[in-house]
């Protein structure tokens, strides 16, 4: 108790909060970084998913990639690239960008992939192009598994941040590593609140959002057949061993 | 690189490698040995949790939604919350492995029963099979490749979440990840790192080895599971 109360004093001090290395600077810092990993991972794999996926190929990939990064620390990563000569938030972009990949190309092969045949032969007996099918047939009805991989790349990258501490990013995560670094335990504490709650907040949001952009109609069905597409969606996204468990986790957390 | 007289950093060094045998192999046992404790101990907690919430399905929301709420928290920040309580050490990193292979080992149990055919519950409800018998003798080793998908994941993150470790002081291979960035040792980082990478192979191999043995039953002609 008595470090918790450590803890709310560090988090009551307005010092802490201001600065260069206060919390506000430090979540803007994590916030941006997360932002540059998601952006460049989804450049990679958000193209390579629509294509892999429409030509309905692409499975066997998705799950080695995903395999590989799963068995790859993080740590790992960040290590490496910052002893490489990355220093600082560069090494932390790159290596959350490489973690964010599957969840993102997974998800978009099979969103895509998973479009009904029919469907996109009744598209194609309405004189669609190839483009435009894509557009108005494809995209929409793959945009909730799309926006699970989003969400749950988002999240841990989120999550990952944090870990860039140790090799010189800036991040909330300083916050703990300094208060382990100095043996101030209350302050370790209040770290590690403020980065859980940003993750949850953050998944919280983003599950608001998957909701806002799934289009009515495809809401609506999934409504209506609504344990049945859970289990599809469960089926989907889980492990031949390796697709991200977090992945499914969330396109079945929200399918309900 | 650019400096001339600079000592040279090889990120292979085979020498390195002899010389710290010792050291590097501490840190591998240590790794291996809170690796399987961790997926054991989850396992052994996963499949009664599983189990009860199968048994009855409304504790099954609650069970994976606090399960998926604990998986959403960093594992750095975890550790943070855990060892001003827990200390600094094996404890600490011992309980926030087993919590985070938990998620995953008690969806895939979870998945696993309820992807059992009805038709064989049915016949053995027919055959007189009380509930727990039936959960017991009939679901449970229905539900084993989803089980066995589940230690898989469950291991070959715990292998990489070990190293996470390091900030209580306590990472198997990534003490010798961060002492190596630390002192700016290419050679060590990437032993440690090439030796990580390879133990979450082979611990997977031995997982689906173990499911093998465990399921003689089923051909093995592609290895997927079944979720």
């Amino acid at each position: 108790m008595d470090l918790l109360t450590e803890a709310f004093a560090w988090l009551n001090d307005p010092l802490n909060w201001s600065g260069r290395n206060g919390v506000l600077a430090l979540t803007a810092a994590h916030l941006q970084v997360t932002l540059l990993a998601v952006l460049l991972a989804g450049l990679v794999a958000l193209p390579a998913g629509v294509w892999l996926g429409r030509a309905r190929r692409g499975g066997t990939l998705g799950v080695v990639v995903a395999n590989t990064t799963r068995a790859l620390p993080t740590l790992a990563l960040l290590t490496l690239l910052a002893s490489a000569g990355l220093f600082g938030n560069t090494a932390t972009v790159l290596a959350c960008a490489v973690f964010a990949v599957p969840p993102l190309l997974t998800n978009t092969v099979t969103g895509l992939a998973g479009v009904d045949r029919d469907v996109l032969d009744a598209a194609r007996g309405l004189g669609m192009s190839g483009g435009r099918r894509l557009w108005l047939v494809e995209l929409p009805l793959a945009v909730p598994l799309v926006a699970a991989g989003v969400r749950t790349a988002v999240v841990q990258v989120l999550a990952t941040v944090p870990l860039a501490a140790l090799v010189g990013g800036r991040s909330l995560g300083s916050v703990v590593v300094s208060g382990f670094a100095t043996q101030r335990y209350g302050q370790v504490l209040a770290g590690g609140l403020l980065v859980a709650a940003l993750c949850l907040v953050a998944e919280g949001l983003l599950a608001l959002a998957q909701r806002a952009v799934t289009p009515r109609g495809v809401r609506d069905a999934a409504r209506r057949t609504g344990s049945r597409r859970t289990r599809r969606a469960l089926t989907a996204a889980d492990p031949v061993p390796g697709v991200a468990a977090a992945g499914s986790r969330r396109s079945n957390g929200t399918a309900r | 690189m650019s400096a001339t007289d600079a000592p040279p950093n090889p990120w292979f060094s085979w020498d390195y490698v002899e010389r710290n045998a010792d050291d590097i192999q501490r840190a591998l046992g240590q790794h291996v040995s809170l690796t399987v404790q961790a997926v054991v101990l989850a396992l052994v907690v996963a499949l009664p949790l599983a189990g009860v919430a199968h048994l009855r399905p409304r504790l099954a929301g609650p069970v994976v939604g606090t399960a998926g709420v604990l998986y959403t928290i960093p594992s750095l920040a975890l550790f943070a919350l855990l060892a001003p309580y827990t200390g600094i050490g094996r404890t600490t990193v011992l309980i926030g492995l087993v919590l985070y292979a938990l998620l995953v080992l008690v969806r895939n149990v979870l998945v696993g029963l309820a992807g059992v055919d009805p038709a064989v519950t049915d016949a053995a409800r027919g055959m007189g099979y009380g509930r727990v018998r039936m959960l017991l003798q009939v679901e449970l080793p229905q539900a084993l490749p989803s089980v066995v998908a589940g230690v898989r994941v469950a291991t070959v993150t715990t292998v990489a979440l070990v190293t996470v470790g390091v900030v209580v002081g306590y990472g198997g291979l990534g003490q010798l990840m961060f002492r190596g960035f630390r002192s700016d040792y290419h050679a060590e980082i990437m032993t440690a790192t090439v030796l990580c990478v390879l133990l979450a192979l082979v611990a997977d191999l031995l997982v689906v080895l173990v499911g093998r043995l465990l399921m003689p039953w089923r051909a093995w002609r592609v290895d997927r599971a079944v979720a």
